[in-house]
């Protein structure tokens, strides 16, 4: 388990916090348990929270648009949240919006939402 | 301090003084800078009479043989009269390019008079010629960047100020948002309405900001980038963004535009956006039957 990302499970929804000094190597490590975590762990829901990170450049962006298609791929629907408005304002001026993920305003809303398909 | 060699000008500026002040007089007069319509005959004299003081004045200190700064301090009296002359007449009406020429007015008496005094001595006409040419030219110049100051600061003092009227985030409902856009939206604006916009939508957990252009003037395809933008910025944020104010025109330049808004929701109205959000963050308006007019 990295250190600069954490995985809880929170009613059948995996949430996985990104802290703000976060490294490649963290970021290939928290690809490889979050896939297992959620096959093992037969989860519905994923949530991103990335209300720690003040910093964003083209390599964190690519990796949370994969971090989100590996979970679809394996059956999660998976919410973005906390985003804060320099790095969304960073995001949308490097091209990098994220299509294929779904976002939320915060955990709370991400988790009603998943409460509302049931798959959490 | 350095005591100017005498010259020819300095010494006519000293010894004419009145005939050289009438002979500016005249030419201003002729040139039809003099504005008679704006400043009385003797307001007029007792501004050159004061500005050719200054100009004797500065003659008599600084040497014009060498390079001219006009900016530099020993200058300073004869800018600042300038400057005052400059900003009197302004004030009462007074186009920039008819003070330059005001100023420029006074060359060719001086000329004439140089001419006839030094008229068997032509190397030194032509030096004093060329030298006081190039001080009146400076001060010429010197005016032409005072009315630009002046403009560049009254337009960067327009700008913050309509910069901060100009990006009102109001909140219509809980979770609801808006921010009317109007005039122009360029880069800078567009960057300015995204920031409150991101912020407010933090400040106020709001999940649907509806974005209405429509006071918005042109929508070319840089706008709708800039719309485009901020509807993806919104998204990033968790929350959902309505572009309103399209109108049937707006639609038709953005279609023939090829501009591809994508999955952003759009409405023709802000009353129409408003119906939307209600609905998305689960409102409903509904009448009440008994106090129906």
């Amino acid at each position: 388990m990295s250190e600069a990302a954490s995985i809880y499970t929170v009613d059948k929804v995996l949430l996985v916090a990104i802290r703000d000094n976060i490294t490649d190597t963290d970021i290939i490590n928290l690809q490889e348990d979050l896939s297992e975590r959620i096959v093992n762990e037969a989860a519905r829901g994923v949530v991103i929270d990335i209300a720690a990170l003040e910093i964003v450049d083209t390599f964190v962006g690519r990796i949370l648009a994969q971090l989100s298609s590996i979970s679809r791929l394996l059956a999660a629907e998976t919410y973005i949240v906390g985003m804060r408005p320099a790095v969304a304002m960073t995001l949308v001026e490097l091209g990098m919006d994220l299509p294929g993920s779904k976002t939320a305003l915060s955990l709370s809303h991400a988790l009603r939402a998943l409460k509302a398909k049931g798959l959490a | 301090m350095t005591v100017a060699p005498t010259t020819e000008v300095s010494r006519l500026l000293r010894e004419e003084f009145d005939s050289v002040l009438d002979a500016w007089f005249a030419t201003q007069k002729r040139e039809g800078v003099r504005r008679p319509d704006l400043f009385s005959d003797r307001e007029s004299r007792r501004q050159l009479s004061d500005l050719l003081r200054a100009f004797s004045d500065a003659l008599s200190r600084i040497d014009i043989t060498e390079a001219v700064d006009i900016d530099a301090d020993n200058w300073s009296e004869l800018r600042m009269a300038l400057s005052e002359i400059t900003l009197v007449r302004t004030e009462r009406g007074v186009a920039p390019w008819e003070m330059t020429a005001f100023m420029l007015a006074l060359k060719q008496p001086v000329f004439e008079m140089l001419s006839k005094n030094l008229a068997d001595r032509t190397d030194r006409l032509l030096a004093e010629a060329a030298d006081f040419g190039r001080v009146v030219d400076a001060l010429a110049m010197h005016i032409n960047e005072y009315f630009i100051a002046e403009r560049d600061e009254i337009i960067e003092r327009q700008r913050a100020e309509m910069m901060e009227l100009s990006t009102p985030v109001v909140q219509l409902w809980e979770r609801v948002l808006t921010i009317p856009l109007i005039g122009t939206l360029d880069s800078m604006r567009a960057q300015e309405v995204m920031e409150n916009l991101l912020n407010s939508i933090v400040e106020h957990s709001a999940e649907v900001v509806i974005v209405d252009i429509t006071g918005v003037r042109v929508v070319d395809t840089q706008v709708a980038q800039h719309l485009l933008r901020t509807a993806a910025a919104v998204r990033l944020m968790g929350a959902e963004a309505i572009i309103s104010g399209i109108s049937p025109k707006i639609a038709q330049t953005m279609v023939e535009l090829g501009v591809d808004v994508g999955e952003v929701t759009t409405r023709p109205s802000i009353r129409a956006a408003l119906a939307e959000a209600f609905r998305r963050v689960g409102f409903q308006i509904s009448r009440i039957e008994d106090t129906r007019v």
